[in-house]
């Protein structure tokens, strides 16, 4: 039997980055117009063992985006347009680095693809969200994950010099997908017809020039001794096109910098206490008063980071993403709150009466991001409502995203819907989270919404958002039970099991990139045709040539 | 529309031509775009002089040498494939042995495509290069060679269009309406390699540019000639008969202006340019340029392609049969000097993967037989400098050392030091003045330019006097 693998992975990877020690992006700002210019250091790989060279890239490339883009969010209200550009004299991004993804374990590539994935959907949602308009500047060949980079913003400008080209190679060269969006966004979001897209993808060099347009790859081509001339024309254009927003400056975007106690990793504004012997984390976020509320937007945005639900969000994604790398052994997180019912809809309610203002809608806009990307982990998620909780509004979604939710029957315990649950958080499949858990029950979920009354766990069980309700005596013993069940059962199953039954509903074109495309991709980076000793992706770079097993599974 | 017969009796050819309706059909668009482009890009003047040209009318002992006046747009561009023959199996690669393909594989189809079409490529782009040449040529002889060297660049592009057209369909005729409408040094439609983007306004660079660049061509095509697809492996076979003598044209041009520089050297008490002549260090400086762009030509030292391409039996390496012993080459390994944390260290790379390198290396020694000759030729003008190739690292835009400096030597430098002595060491923008201020046309028959030794022979058995162009 081939060795098992429970090893953490041995460097503790943080998310954290800065524009002014950027090692692989630089930004220009002029007025309403941002310029990300992609300029790799070959030399600085995240890990060892690889070169970036032609503007590929690895995870700590795209770590530096995901930041970047957070930051058109809330540093730089003022941007209007964003020019994504090549600084690299010869390509525009040759892709994912084949030697990183030939190095990493299976773990590896599947969390480096989510997190990819992510930064590209956040880029699109920015964009969504705030009005800007994001422009890619193809210069010189676009393949693989440069493609699904372009493919994320809303316009595509290849220079037309014939030999500029966009591809997707991966089927051709390495015989995986393009699994980080670019199958999914070629049909779904530009709406190439699909037997051109079937060509498209296995032609490795890719399509340039008139074609390009002509099977809408991309939006414009343009000569070389025209293309930033009319590309920043453009882009002043297109940057006038969006209404101001009467705000010169963002607020201060400062990091998130928890503390390690043992096995707890303590933040600000929740703790995770990591349990390897049986392989739980307890997640738990503390609700201040809402005393220290701002009245008002202003107020918020004055306060910056420190905004209370700014900071939660920031320190809940951050754990999860923490979890998600740093911490793979760990099976079940188990979800609790600390605080007043009273003060979480306090919190919640001052940010709805904000709405309208860039800074409350930004914070609304984040929190579910975070939410989302907490149903995309792949770990179990049990909710407690006991005691001393408050799941209420914004928290209750969370605990609803969650895979099962036990509540103590007991008296003062209760939750309570607002209208964060009524739309403002939708999932990634567009639908509310009462939505999903209520698809066979029509008329309750109907009444529901607006129903914003305090539930005890007898009204939560009758309004179906929870699992069960119990009460203190059959509580704790139950929940230890579940635990340790959950715990004995297969890692892989429950990753797979947990990822279908949590998006029960419509599909969206982002439901498609993480449920379908990327289920996919995962698979094929386990089979031999990719991975064995003669697969392609093994053999890519190498003298040798891959050899397939011909078997259609 | 022209029926085929027309079209094969103008264009001379043993691939069938009158019979295959898709290359006749295919021609008929592409001719009169090919002449428009000659029109345009060809020589510029000249286009009614009578030349004495040799043309291939068979791939017979004496078809491929016809020498006859022809005005240069009647050229007789023709499509010829070396002789089949039969029970040829692929020569290397992990198809050894078995029959070569005499039509594509679809599996290796985009590979082969990319490598026809940028052979093909470099063909109109020189013609572009050369265009103006003419008007400051230093001799008839020097002129008609010009020309000939032009016309056959020409025909080279016919022989890879016929594969395009033959063997790929649409695409294969998009391709070659694309070779027509890139420019060398168009920044819009730049030719695809560099060293074919890069001026060449005169003839030491004339002459630099068909001893070095040409001879990559040759290594290049003598690689392919090797090819598991047959009828490229004809084609480029044939094509390399005409590329000797664009190779003996560079050759010799350097090696007559060199001894002429060397006596004018000698005449003035060391200042040539008094004379009219060329220093032998712009000479060095213009080696050192020419030798350098093309040794990017043959792509980087560690190159997945290039280990594809040979692994497929796409392309072989120089001489394959008679030079190498292990055809497959699974295993080797090859020693490459690398830059690693700022020193140059040395690593064993899968020697499939260095491929460019061992083909780089092949044209290497090539180019140091040249400088023997020419620095023999000194010796005998009793000179006692010596011209050098420069370090394979020095001056590169591709591979493992274009992202740093190095001197001729190959010592790494700093980006300072390079730019404080890059116009000692390069062809400059002074070297170019100057030399275009001496350049200037020659017509008298036998006659030729000071600054250049005659050649030892005309062409053809004909006097250096002969009329090679009635103007």
């Amino acid at each position: 039997m081939a060795e098992v693998e429970n090893k953490e992975t041995p460097k503790t990877i943080t998310f954290s980055a800065h524009p002014s020690s950027y090692r692989h992006w630089r930004l220009e700002f002029d007025g309403a117009i941002c310029t990300a210019y992609m300029d790799v250091d070959p030399d600085h790989p995240l890990k060892e063992g690889y070169d970036l060279k032609m503007n590929s890239y690895d995870l700590g490339v795209d770590i530096e985006l995901a930041d970047m883009v957070r930051r058109l969010r809330f540093e730089h209200p003022e941007v209007k347009t964003l020019i994504v550009a090549s600084g690299h004299a010869q390509v525009f991004c040759a892709g994912a680095n084949i030697g990183m993804l030939g190095l990493s374990t299976h773990a590896w590539k599947v969390n480096f693809c989510k997190f990819t994935n992510e930064t590209r959907c956040e880029l699109e949602d920015v964009a969504e969200q705030t009005g800007l308009k994001t422009i890619c500047a193809v210069t010189g060949p676009c393949a693989g994950g440069g493609y699904e980079l372009a493919l994320a913003c809303d316009e595509i400008w290849l220079i037309d010099d014939g030999n500029s080209a966009v591809s997707l190679p991966e089927t051709p060269l390495l015989g995986v997908l393009p699994g980080t969006g670019g199958l999914t966004r070629l049909v779904d979001k530009r709406k190439v017809r699909r037997d051109r897209a079937d060509v498209f993808c296995t032609v490795a060099e890719g399509v340039k020039g008139k074609r390009a347009v002509q099977w809408r790859l991309v939006d414009h081509i343009v000569a070389r001794s025209k293309f930033w001339e009319e590309l920043n024309a453009h882009a002043q254009q297109r940057a006038s096109e969006v209404p101001d927003r009467g705000v010169e400056r963002g607020i201060e975007w400062l990091p998130v910098e928890p503390t390690l106690e043992g096995n707890t990793v303590r933040y600000s504004t929740l703790r995770v206490e990591y349990h390897p012997e049986d392989r739980t984390a307890n997640l738990t976020i503390e609700v201040p008063s809402a005393a220290t509320c701002p009245k008002d937007a202003a107020a918020m945005q004055a306060e910056g980071c420190e905004f209370w639900p700014l900071r939660m969000a920031r320190e809940l994604e951050h754990a999860i993403l923490d979890l998600r790398i740093n911490h793979s052994l760990t099976g079940l997180t188990l979800v609790r709150t600390e605080g007043k019912l009273d003060d979480i809809l306090a919190w919640d309610q001052a940010l709805l009466d904000a709405r309208g203002h860039w800074f409350a809608d930004q914070v609304i806009h984040l929190m579910n991001h975070v939410l989302q990307r907490v149903e995309r982990t792949s770990c179990s998620f049990f909710a407690l409502i006991e005691e001393g909780s408050c799941f209420g509004g914004s928290l209750l979604d969370l605990a609803l995203v969650a895979d099962r939710v036990y509540m103590l029957d007991a008296d003062g315990v209760e939750i309570a819907r607002n209208e964060f649950n009524d739309g403002l958080l939708p999932m990634t499949t567009g639908i509310t989270r009462t939505e999903c858990r209520l698809l066979g029950e029509e008329e309750l979920a109907k009444s529901l919404v607006g129903n914003y009354e305090r539930l005890d766990a007898i009204a939560a069980d009758d309004a179906g958002l929870v699992t069960e309700s119990m009460d203190d005596i059959d509580f704790e013993d139950t929940v230890r039970i579940q635990v340790e069940e959950r715990g004995s059962l297969s890692p892989d199953s429950l990753t797979g099991m947990e990822a279908n039954l949590r998006f029960a509903g419509p599909e969206t074109m982002k439901s498609k990139i993480f449920g379908r495309l990327s289920a996919w991709q995962n698979w094929i980076f386990i089979r031999p045709n990719a991975t064995g000793p003669q697969g392609a992706l093994t053999l890519y770079g190498k003298p040798e040539r891959p050899q397939f097993e011909w078997s259609r599974v | 529309m022209k029926n085929n017969v027309d079209l094969s009796a103008k264009i001379p050819n043993n691939v069938g031509l009158a019979d295959d309706r898709r290359l006749c059909r295919a021609l008929e668009h592409w001719l009169p775009l090919y002449m428009e482009w000659w029109n345009d890009m060809g020589p510029a003047g000249f286009q009614a002089n009578d030349i004495y040209l040799r043309t291939a009318v068979s791939v017979e002992a004496g078809g491929w040498a016809n020498f006859e006046y022809v005005k240069m747009p009647d050229y007789r561009w023709g499509i010829f494939l070396s002789p089949l023959e039969n029970d040829r199996t692929i020569g290397f690669g992990d198809h050894f042995g078995k029959p070569k393909w005499q039509d594509i594989p679809g599996e290796y189809r985009g590979n082969l495509r990319r490598i026809i079409v940028t052979q093909a490529d470099t063909e109109p782009a020189s013609v572009e290069q050369q265009r103006l040449l003419g008007a400051i040529a230093p001799s008839l002889y020097d002129m008609r060679n010009l020309f000939q060297v032009n016309v056959e660049e020409g025909r080279h592009l016919w022989a890879m269009v016929y594969l395009l057209f033959r063997y790929f369909g649409r695409d294969g005729r998009d391709e070659a309406e694309e070779l027509l409408s890139r420019r060398s040094g168009d920044e819009d439609k730049p030719r695809i390699l560099n060293a074919f983007n890069q001026p060449c306004d005169h003839w030491l660079s004339f002459f630099s540019f068909t001893h070095f660049t040409d001879r990559d061509g040759k290594y290049q095509l003598a690689s392919l000639a090797e090819s598991g697809f047959d009828p490229m492996a004809r084609t480029c076979d044939f094509m390399l008969t005409e590329e000797a003598h664009h190779l003996f044209v560079g050759e010799t041009g350097l090696d007559r202006i060199i001894r002429r520089s060397a006596e004018l050297t000698m005449e003035t008490d060391g200042d040539p340019r008094s004379a009219g002549g060329i220093d032998l260090d712009l000479i060095q400086r213009s080696i050192n340029y020419w030798f350098t762009y093309s040794l990017d030509l043959f792509g980087s030292e560690i190159s997945s392609n290039a280990s594809n391409f040979f692994a497929e039996g796409l392309k072989g390496r120089f001489k394959e049969e008679q030079r190498y012993e292990d055809h497959v080459m699974k295993d080797g390994v090859k020693v490459l000097s690398l830059v690693k944390e700022n020193k140059v260290t040395h690593e064993e790379i899968p020697y499939r993967n260095a491929m460019n390198e061992v083909l780089r290396e092949e044209y290497m020694n090539d180019c140091e037989r040249a400088l023997r000759k020419w620095n023999r030729t000194l010796e005998q003008v009793g000179m006692d400098v010596r011209l050098k190739l420069p370090s394979r690292r020095f001056h590169r835009h591709q591979g493992l050392y274009s992202d740093y400096d190095f001197d001729p030597e190959g010592n790494l430098i700093t980006r300072e030091e390079y730019e404080k002595n890059h116009h000692s060491w390069l062809l400059n923008a002074e070297d170019n003045e100057y030399l275009s201020s001496i350049m200037h046309q020659v017509v008298e028959p036998g006659k030729m330019a000071n600054w250049i030794a005659a050649p030892s022979r005309g062409i053809n058995g004909q006097p250096l006097e002969f009329e090679y162009v009635r103007l």
